[in-house]
């Protein structure tokens, strides 16, 4: 930790956002209730990370972590960097600078976040102005300069968030978290709400983003098939652990975790014969957290269990070039 | 009187428009909806209605349940017209029910599920002992055993088995129509196979009629006999699933199913824009402003773009029991139709 000291690393080649053994519980009448249970990932500039599991599996409670997000009942240890600053020990102050310049979050339904009675512009200007106290001249040519960056004609800046379609509204919010040039977005559940053509956009949008600024992003949800479309990278959560990584085509296409593998099939391929008035999926409930099993907690809905499943939680292991997953049946012959 | 088995529900050349605002005057712009529709659905069929927000779907749901007046064309349920009295549409909506997206939303907090469940029985009188009856609707919508969940609250159960809650609750009065309206998207996907098995279940045990609104088409896939493709108040092609998704014949489908991320197959066609605005229904074709076939020059090439711009194409058969209204399907047999596209 104290080899790579903080400050001095910015803009350098280090990963701009690094987690370690992330945990975080919460605090209960009933206890502790365990919602990410050590998480570790790096993410280089202009990297897309794609996280996905159900509800329930700690996916938001992590990205809240990231940016301390969380409620005070929540208890997190581990270690979140920031462009090397060490998330945890930042002052408040320091903190509100980090979000928006550095790290910016986009929440589902987010589009429900605009104050309904501000126009566009003045809701885009105060977190230009919030952020950068010098730029109270220029923010009005900003704000332009970010709705044409996410494709809104500069006029739309006049509006009310009523006058906005659900798409466009969510443009907005992204024009927002790119307010302060952040170098990491981290999109939870982005296109959720938007029906598939918008949802094309705001995805092609976000790829183009990423490219143009060179964007670092985390993107959230419970929609694989969205996730295999617009990261490169993907990480899949199962009971607050990460059970499968590797590069997102190969893990949608070739899952080597048998989670994994029933959360594809779960989104139907339209024209495969095999989901007609069939839909794949996935037996039973995720575990809860107050009572987990014993040893990999996805054993009760899993098809290939063994009797050594109950035994021992797995950890992540190498299942082939640039591939990791939490099973034990990696690397054997099924 | 009645020819013999027509279909339970049949709607013709519906037509449903609004003026813009609570105080329009005359001379307001009128939204045309739901512009001239034909649909069908019969017992023990699903059919799928899908189009983006705004293609006005839900208005032709809404109209179906007789929540909207339609201003012109007919809806008939069982061989005859909507009721238009009071009495008599509150009898139709026993028989005709619907299921929204959002089970939290649908469910009273405050009430528990036995509650939401025997609601429905009082407001229609229904006959018989209410706690067998509710019994009866949790357990067929798989809340099993169903006295288990009489006095737990929305908050205590899982998104999966609020949704059965309100299935169950439009279940229970036994309707022969059941309008869902996006049943599964704010599902989890685990819990979104077992509604739709659920759903599937349902249609097979009791003969029901489904229409299932939608703008995801791999739960059409999944559940539907035909989908009804709707673009800006229109049908612009309706058919048997397999022959709408797999091999469509209209580009505002082709384009629907480009961008369903999980298709491989076909290069994106991003529409540009929202849906366009339902106050100013576009000349000729309506879709040919966003149409990529009109704007890549295969119309020009089919010689059909001067029409595309004038004239509103009628729907037209391309195949068993499909219909879609595109011009391409009515060029010169030179090039026939769903060759020159799709690759």
């Amino acid at each position: 930790m104290s080899a790579v000291e903080a400050a001095g690393t910015r803009g350098g080649v280090g990963p701009i956002l690094s987690v370690r053994d992330l945990h975080v519980s919460y605090e209960t009448r009933e206890g502790p209730v365990p919602a990410v249970r050590g998480i570790s990932f790096d993410l280089g500039p202009g990297e897309t990370l794609g996280i996905a599991g159900e509800s329930g599996c700690g996916k938001s409670s992590m990205a809240a972590a990231v940016l301390r997000l969380l409620p005070p009942e929540a208890v997190v240890s581990g270690e979140v960097r920031l462009d090397g600053e060490d998330v945890f020990a930042m002052t408040p102050g320091r903190l509100r600078a980090v979000r928006w310049t550095e790290a910016a979050i986009i929440f589902q339904g987010a589009m429900h976040a605009l104050n309904p009675v501000w126009k566009v512009k003045h809701q885009i200007g105060e977190a230009i102005e919030l952020h950068d106290p010098k730029a109270a001249g220029k923010t009005r040519a900003r704000v332009d300069e970010l709705l044409e960056q996410v494709g809104l004609p500069a006029r739309r800046a006049e509006a009310y968030p009523h006058q906005l379609s659900g798409g466009q509204r969510q443009r907005v919010m992204i024009a927002m978290a790119l307010a302060c040039r952040p170098r990491l977005l981290i999109a939870d559940e982005p296109t959720t709400a938007l029906d598939v053509m918008v949802q094309a956009q705001v995805l092609a949008l976000l790829a183009e983003l990423q490219t143009d600024l060179g964007l670092a992003m985390v993107f959230i949800t419970h929609d694989l098939s969205v996730l295999t479309s617009c990261c490169r990278e993907l990480a899949i959560m199962y009971a607050g652990r990460i059970v499968e990584r590797g590069p997102s085509h190969q893990v949608f296409v070739d899952p080597r975790h048998p989670y994994t593998r029933a959360l594809a099939a779960a989104f139907p391929t339209v024209g495969d014969p095999r989901f007609r008035k069939a839909p794949l999926g996935l037996p039973g409930d995720p575990p809860d957290p107050r009572a987990r099993p014993d040893g990999c907690p996805f054993t009760p809905r899993c098809p290939d269990a063994q009797s050594e499943c109950s035994a021992e939680e797995p950890n992540l292991r190498v299942a082939g070039p640039g591939r990791e997953a939490a099973c034990v049946l990696v690397g054997r012959t099924r | 009187m009645n020819p013999p088995p027509s279909p339970l529900l049949e709607l013709h050349d519906v037509h449903v428009s609004f003026t813009a605002g609570k105080h329009a005057r005359s001379g307001s712009p009128i939204a045309r909806a739901v512009d001239g529709v034909d649909l069908s659905v019969d017992r023990g069929e699903i059919v799928a209605l899908v189009g983006e927000s705004g293609c006005g779907k839900t208005t032709l749901a809404r109209a179906i349940l007789g929540l909207e007046q339609p201003g012109r064309g007919q809806i008939r349920f069982d061989g005859e017209a909507l009721p238009r009295s009071s009495k008599g549409l509150r009898a139709y909506r026993r028989r005709a029910q619907m299921v929204f997206q959002d089970p939290t939303g649908a469910l009273n907090p405050r009430q528990t599920i036995y509650e939401s469940v025997a609601e429905g029985l009082r407001i229609h009188k229904i006959d018989g002992d209410e706690e067998e009856l509710v019994a009866g609707a949790l357990s067929r919508s798989g809340l099993r055993p169903p006295e288990q969940f009489f006095l737990r609250y929305p908050h205590e159960i899982s998104g999966g088995q609020r949704q059965r809650v309100v299935i169950a609750g439009a279940m229970a009065l036994e309707p022969a129509l059941l309008v869902a309206d996006e049943p599964v998207a704010s599902l989890d996907a685990s819990v979104r196979g077992e509604i739709i098995r659920l759903m599937l279940g349902l249609v097979e045990q009791t003969n029901i009629a489904m229409l299932v609104v939608t703008h995801d088409l791999g739960l059409a896939w999944n559940i539907a006999d035909r989908v009804a493709v709707m673009y800006l108040g229109r049908i612009v092609e309706v058919g048997p699933t397999e022959q709408v998704l797999d091999a469509p014949k209209h580009p505002y489908t082709e384009a629907l199913l480009s961008v369903v991320p999980e298709t491989k197959r076909m290069e994106q066609q991003i529409l540009q824009g929202e849906p366009p605005d339902p106050t100013r229904v576009p000349e000729g074709c309506r879709f040919h402003p966003r149409c990529p076939a009109f704007a890549n020059g295969e119309a020009a090439r089919l010689g059909i773009a001067a029409r595309c711009e004038s004239e509103d194409p009628q729907p037209i058969s391309v195949g068993p029991n499909h219909a879609a209204a595109c011009h391409r399907n009515t060029a010169s047999a030179a090039e026939p139709p769903g060759t020159a596209h799709g690759t």
